[in-house]
């Protein structure tokens, strides 16, 4: 086997590693890929988002359902809009997918997350 | 397609009242105008009653365009037969909100059709039966279930003279921003609600309606079209025997 042969050989070789590597990464997130992943902070600074979100949006629920106020500073959906990732196809991933947004901090506080066995988990249809 | 026909009923909506605000007041076309233009950012008030007439001699026979729209715009298409469920029993339990009913009067052997939906009684038994309070009325006249407090015991089905409620018995896997939608919970016509509160002014089954069957708005307005229907044509109320005085009505049954 001449020298370049096997520079081939090893060339190819880890060119299909890393397609493969790649081929196993469709359907995981990409950091970077949601709405949130670029900008400063939530709709209200962090910190207050972290201590007070479920009372934003269940006080946003009401509104919603009994009031018919749909402009959304607060709303859930727009929380799935911002927060959910694509994979490398380009494709939204669940927010409630193991280790997303909602639930990777869900699942460490042991907190369980009702909204979405009702809520659709990936931004809007439109 | 539908969605271009329907931004193309917008359009027209939008010229024609740019047209109307020529002769009409400008204070109210400034009104109507925001209106179409945003979501809502005030509650509801009973300034507005929504409801409709349904013209059964226009509602053909074999044809259900306004199920298929009402299926595809609330997200109903999407829910499956579970696994493994007798078929039969799916066709009679899986979630509608518009129902296709034939009648036939045996003395002259006349059909006629009509869709039946949720009335939007002004006096609904849902609401009255209710334990947790989650089948309520809202301020303009919709009746609708509040998913976040339904415990799924299926008093208003029980109690609605109309056949209008559907329970969900299955996990749905896929569902719309607008239309949320689980296990465990009671759901009927909600009017489109999700389009009232955007600015639209339509519902879904009255976009689909070829024949012209169902006109819907405001019953508080007089001047509204179906306002002027009711008080031009005659109508009734199903079940007008238990006074609930339905917002939506039918002529010609």
């Amino acid at each position: 086997m001449t020298r370049k042969s096997v520079i081939m050989f090893l060339a190819a070789s880890v060119v299909g590693l890393l397609f493969s590597l790649t081929s196993v990464q469709a359907g995981e997130a990409v950091e970077g890929t949601a709405k949130a992943d670029k900008l400063e902070q939530c709709v209200e600074p962090t910190a207050v988002m972290r201590r007070n979100h479920f009372e934003f949006i269940k006080h946003q629920r009401d509104l919603t359902v009994h009031n018919g106020i749909r402009s959304n500073k607060h709303s859930l959906s727009g929380c799935v809009d911002c927060h959910a990732r694509k994979d490398a196809s380009g494709k939204a991933v669940p927010v409630n997918a193991e280790g997303q947004f909602c639930s990777g901090c869900h699942d460490y506080a042991a907190v369980s997350l009702d909204c979405f066995s009702c809520h659709r988990t990936v931004p809007g249809e439109k | 397609m539908s969605k271009v026909k329907h931004q193309g009923r917008r359009e027209f909506l939008k010229t024609s009242a740019a047209a109307a605000a020529v002769t009409v007041a400008p204070g109210v076309m400034l009104h109507t105008l925001s209106a179409e233009a945003a979501p809502r950012t005030e509650a509801v008030t009973d300034k507005v009653r929504w409801g409709m007439l349904i013209d059964a001699n226009k509602c053909a026979d074999g044809c259900n365009d306004c199920v298929s729209a009402c299926d595809k715009e609330n997200g109903l298409d999407l829910v499956d037969m579970p696994e493994g469920a007798d078929q039969g029993l799916w066709e009679r339990q899986r979630p509608r909100w518009i129902r296709q009913v034939k009648l036939k009067d045996n003395l002259s052997g006349k059909i006629t059709n009509l869709p039946m939906m949720c009335q939007h009684c002004e006096m609904p038994p849902c609401v009255d039966v209710c334990p947790t309070g989650a089948s309520f009325r809202r301020a303009d006249g919709i009746v609708m279930v509040d998913r976040h407090t339904c415990i799924g015991c299926r008093y208003c089905m029980m109690a609605c003279p109309y056949k209008a409620r559907s329970f969900i018995h299955a996990e749905v896997a896929e569902k719309l921003t607008h239309a949320p939608r689980g296990k465990g919970c009671v759901e009927s016509c909600n009017l489109c609600v999700h389009r009232l509160d955007n600015g639209d002014t339509t519902t879904a089954c009255q976009d689909a309606c070829k024949h012209q069957a169902i006109v819907f708005g405001d019953l508080s307005d007089p001047e509204s079209a179906v306002s002027q229907a009711l008080k031009n044509y005659p109508s009734v109320q199903i079940r007008a025997d238990l006074k609930l005085n339905t917002g939506v009505r039918y002529s010609n049954i």
